[in-house]
């Protein structure tokens, strides 16, 4: 319904904008009579240029407008359960999953999660982790090499993303790592377009959600947004789930211990899972 | 009792894990005079040592009638074998080595590293602590646990379960819970 008054208030705009534009060109074709040239020659020359400065101006706000719009509408839509996907009767498609590693704990919980997921449904999967990370693509390939063996293996992809941040490494230079991986992540979201997505925590999930974020609002792909808090935060949330949850990017967020779930009502509390 | 009594005990082997971390602080407290005593005392007969990219390296030890055997390694691939031989783990706060003792149901003792930046591990420590799933120290206090320490007070720690997390997903994406 949102969407429907959006694409109204889009080709409303854009009516509006073609007439302002109109005018100013038919304006400009034909000057005004002479008895007027002699006042208006100073403004003549001023007037292309303020036509010009109008026209940019009005372009500007209406597309600051149509984003916002679109924008609203995705914050609205992010945590609403998908509208039943196939038809009656026959299970719904499987969704395309990326699913993203960290060290350390992050994929051994993570790898815990998906043990219980059932395989067909979410498929092809693609596994990413950070570039120095060794051991998490490894364990990933081994969890799906236990699956069967022509449908899992084959359809999984396994990559690698630059780090947004290294443990210990100064904020100053995180900010240009970030980009980096930002570019990285754009590459990579560009190419894999995932329906769903699985991260809990490590901070290479920041970039590829906020990328899936601005997918959803420019048009190229839905991704559901699920966002896993690791066990090891009881109290706190960790620097990649505070972010996802303030810019309420994550369609549903998993904590596993009550402490946080009071401090942040939109989380769901799911218990330990480990 | 008495001097020439051979004291007879069973093996009962005491595993210290840093797991990927360096935690000098950690194994250099094991290896300290008070602490083989205390475990001694409290009747393990050898400690194995898995200081991973720690720089300390303990003193290798046969042990033997009076005094605690003590062996080190820095990695294993696994350490799942050492977790099962084991009589008392003592471990770095990592998730992963918490989890993986508590689920083999060993008596488990947590040093936390104070040296790290982000001690976000502590919570978890310290948490199941409270939930007394199993003891938390730091290097200092470690002795000290140690001799105070009823591991048959340790409640069990049953495993989590994925399956309402699993439903949730399910549900939201509009597949049958099952």
């Amino acid at each position: 319904m949102l969407l429907c008054s959006a694409r109204t208030i889009a080709s409303a705009w854009t009516c509006f904008l073609l007439a302002i534009f109109g005018s100013k060109l038919c304006l400009l074709q034909f000057p005004l009579p002479l008895p007027f040239s002699s006042i208006k020659e100073e403004k003549d020359f001023d007037f292309p240029i303020m036509a010009c400065i109008f026209t940019i101006t009005v372009v500007v706000i209406s597309s600051v407008m149509l984003i916002l719009i679109r924008l609203l509408y995705v914050l609205y839509q992010t945590g609403k359960p998908l509208k039943t996907r196939g038809s009656a009767g026959l299970a719904p498609p499987p969704l395309s999953t990326l699913i993203i590693l960290g060290s350390g704990g992050h994929t051994a919980e993570m790898l815990n999660l998906l043990a219980m997921l059932q395989k067909d449904r979410f498929s092809p999967r693609f596994y990413i982790a950070a570039a120095t990370d060794n051991m998490s693509l490894q364990k990933a390939h081994l969890l799906e090499e236990t699956e069967d063996k022509v449908e899992g293996i084959s359809r999984s992809q396994f990559m690698q993303i630059y780090r947004s941040r290294e443990v210990g490494q100064s904020y100053i230079t995180s900010v240009l790592t970030t980009l980096i991986a930002i570019v990285h992540a754009l590459w990579l979201m560009l190419r894999i377009r995932p329906q769903v997505i699985l991260c809990n925590g490590p901070g290479t999930c920041v970039p590829l959600c906020v990328i899936a974020f601005l997918f959803k609002v420019v048009g190229i792909r839905w991704s559901s947004v699920f966002y896993i808090e690791s066990i090891a935060r009881v109290h706190r949330l960790s620097l990649s789930g505070l972010l996802l949850y303030k810019l309420r990017i994550a369609d549903q967020f998993f904590v596993q211990w009550p402490q946080l779930q009071r401090k942040y009502p939109r989380a769901h509390y799911v218990g330990c899972l480990m | 009792m008495g001097d020439t009594e051979v004291r007879m005990k069973s093996k009962k082997t005491v595993f210290v894990t840093v797991g990927t971390t360096s935690f000098d602080a950690l194994v250099n407290a094991v290896d300290t005079r008070e602490v083989k005593e205390e475990l001694w005392r409290r009747g393990y007969t050898e400690i194995l040592i898995q200081m991973g990219r720690g720089s300390y390296i303990p003193s290798k030890s046969e042990g033997g009638d009076d005094s605690i055997a003590v062996d080190y390694f820095t990695f294993s691939s696994s350490i799942a074998d050492h977790l099962r031989a084991a009589s008392l783990v003592i471990s770095h706060a990592g998730s992963g080595s918490i989890f993986e003792t508590l689920w083999l149901g060993k008596p488990l003792i947590v040093v936390v590293n104070e040296d790290l930046m982000d001690n976000h591990q502590s919570e978890l420590a310290e948490e199941l602590a409270d939930r007394k799933h199993l003891y938390c120290a730091r290097p200092q206090t470690l002795c000290h646990i140690i001799a105070d320490m009823k591991l048959e007070s340790l409640i069990p720690y049953h495993p989590g379960d994925t399956t309402p997390v699993a439903k949730l997903i399910n549900r939201f994406l509009g597949f049958s819970e099952d």
